[in-house]
This record gives C-alpha cells, structure tokens and sequence, in this order.
C-alpha cells in the first residue's frame, strides 16, 4: 500500500494525466477544465450582458460532472489515500521559501501564509487571492484554455497556438514567481 | 446513468492530480525557479505520451464509445490572445499556485478559501466576455 499513500512519482502521475486525457476524447468529448468556468457564467444568466456566454450550458453538464468528481477525488486521495508525507521540495525551494517569509515550506498541500482563514481575513489576503483568480479566469478564456487545455491537450495536438499559450504560462508565471512574489511577502 | 463515466475520470483526475503534488502551490513555485524537475517531468511524460496516443487514435480512425467519429478541433489561428491571454493566466497561476483544474480539487481537499478564487476566477472569465471585442486577438 506503501507505494499508493507515498506521493507518486512524475513518471507515475505524467502517464495516468495522458490517461485522463484519452478517456475523455474516447467518450467523444476534450480534455479542458477552464471552460467550465464560462459554463458557469453561463449558468448565472451572463448571456444578457455579452453574446459571447450564449451557449447552450446544458451540452457541457458532462464537463461540469468532472469538476464534481475532481472534487470527490480531492477528498478521497487526502482522507484515505495519504500518509502525509511531505512535499519532497529541492532544498533550495525551501531556502528560498523561507526566505520570503514562508514558514514551514511543504508540510502542507498550500501555504497557510495565503490559504488559511487567518491570512485569507486580512486585507492583503483577500486581495491576493482574488486577484489571483481574476488572472486565472480572464488569461484562460483569453488564450482559450489553461493547463489542461494548452498545455496537456493542445501540445499533445501538435497545436501552435496552444505552444504560444504555453510560453505565455511562464512568462506571466515567471515575472510572478521571481520579481513579483518577493515585493509581496 | 450516461454521466457516471464523467464522475469516475473526474474523481480519478482529482486523485491523481493530488498524489502527484501537482495541485501544491509550492511545486508550482519550484516550477517557476527551475529548481525541481518533478513539474516538467509530468507535464513532459504526459504531453510526450498524449502525441503518441493522439496520432494512434487519429491513424486507427477509432470510433468514440458512443460511435461517432472521433473530432479533436484545432485551435483557433493567433497570436496576441495567445500570448497575452498566457500571461496574464501565468501571472494569476503562479500567484494563487491553482490553474482551474486544482483550483475545484482542492476544494475537496478541504480549502475552502479556495471557494474565493473560483468565484474571482469566474468574474475575470465574465469581464472576458464583455471586454472580448474590444482586445486584440
């Protein structure tokens, strides 16, 4: 059982994400998680402001029934699948973690720093935290998919765009993760 | 029950995504410092295996389950939209460490906090679509 509740190694999780990816196009559909973000704009009436939502939700309800399971796959792998093992980061992620002010870097999932109540209820907290997801829901539909879509499908399409996606992800992730982060913590 | 299949990839998806530690902002973090290649080992084994895989259902013309014939769209020609639309996406990734996949796991993982960022994820795709004629693409 040991190799199930240790964290799973790249060359295990990379081939069962592919795995993922080929079940869906074999029941007829894509492999893309940002669209449900639209489908849910569709759903709370945004067709009134903008052409753009009218689409018909009710043909992407599969796509929403994934989110539902990935969600129920969140719970189970955390309440009966871990042994809480810690992130095996390179130490030099954690010397630089710590250095902004992170304080016990990799014994959870996130950083409390960011996701706990007591950080979330500050005025700087709540801030990152929309701010971040603003980013994530209007860059995706902007460059028409996220990680899943992009990087994963579209690269595997031998898909151009989805390559110049791609670069776009580290760009923004990188002035984020080097110049940005350290003027924030 | 046509959509079980649904659920079951999807709770699979979540289980994975969370034993591979990909859903952890700071893997996502380790990333962007070149300092791991657990991140790039994932996504490169996973597109590497998907090219293959794709270019066998397209040789093979396999049939979907449901029979039909099996259409993966190309993307939609750009640039602009690509590019800037990438970057802002990276920015807000590499901030939160949640791309809209891990964004829903961790919910079940038990961060609600997380409810936050999909709300704000869902108000930045909406201003997309207001704003959609007025940005280059």
């Amino acid at each position: 059982m040991d190799f199930i509740l240790n964290p799973w190694p790249w060359y295990v999780s990379g081939p069962l994400i592919t795995l993922i990816m080929v079940l869906l196009i074999l029941f007829g559909k894509n492999f893309g998680m940002s669209s449900n973000l639209k489908t849910l704009c569709t759903i709370g009436g945004a067709a009134k402001y903008s052409d753009f939502f009218k689409i018909d939700w009710r043909s992407f309800k599969w796509n929403l029934v994934v989110v539902l399971g990935a969600i129920i796959g969140g719970f189970i792998a955390t309440q009966f699948l871990s042994n809480g093992t810690p992130i095996d980061l390179s130490p030099d992620t954690i010397a630089d973690l710590k250095a902004l002010g992170f304080s016990n870097p990799s014994t959870n999932l996130l950083p409390p720093e960011i996701y706990s109540w007591d950080s979330v209820l500050s005025l700087k907290g709540i801030c990152i935290l929309c701010i971040a997801g603003f980013l994530v829901g209007f860059g995706t539909r902007y460059a028409g998919g996220c990680t899943s879509g992009h990087a994963i499908s579209g690269l595997s399409n031998l898909q151009i765009p989805s390559l110049i996606a791609v670069i776009g992800f580290f760009i923004g992730g990188l002035l984020m993760t080097h110049f940005i982060l350290p003027l924030i913590f | 029950m046509k959509f079980i299949k649904f659920l079951i990839v999807g709770i699979l998806f979540g289980i994975i995504l969370v034993k591979s530690e990909a859903v952890s902002w700071y893997r996502i973090f380790e990333m962007f410092k070149f300092q791991s290649f657990h991140m790039y080992g994932i996504i490169g084994f996973a597109v590497g295996l998907g090219i293959v895989s794709i270019y066998i259902i397209k040789k093979t013309k396999i049939k979907s389950i449901t029979g039909t014939e099996i259409k993966i769209p190309a993307k939609n020609k750009g640039f602009v939209n690509y590019l800037l639309g990438g970057s802002i996406f990276g920015l807000g990734w590499a901030l939160g460490g949640a791309c809209p996949g891990p964004m829903y796991i961790l919910v079940g993982t038990g961060v609600f906090s997380m409810l936050i960022v999909i709300t704000a994820a869902t108000l930045g795709t909406f201003v997309y679509g207001l704003l959609k004629n007025k940005l280059p693409h």
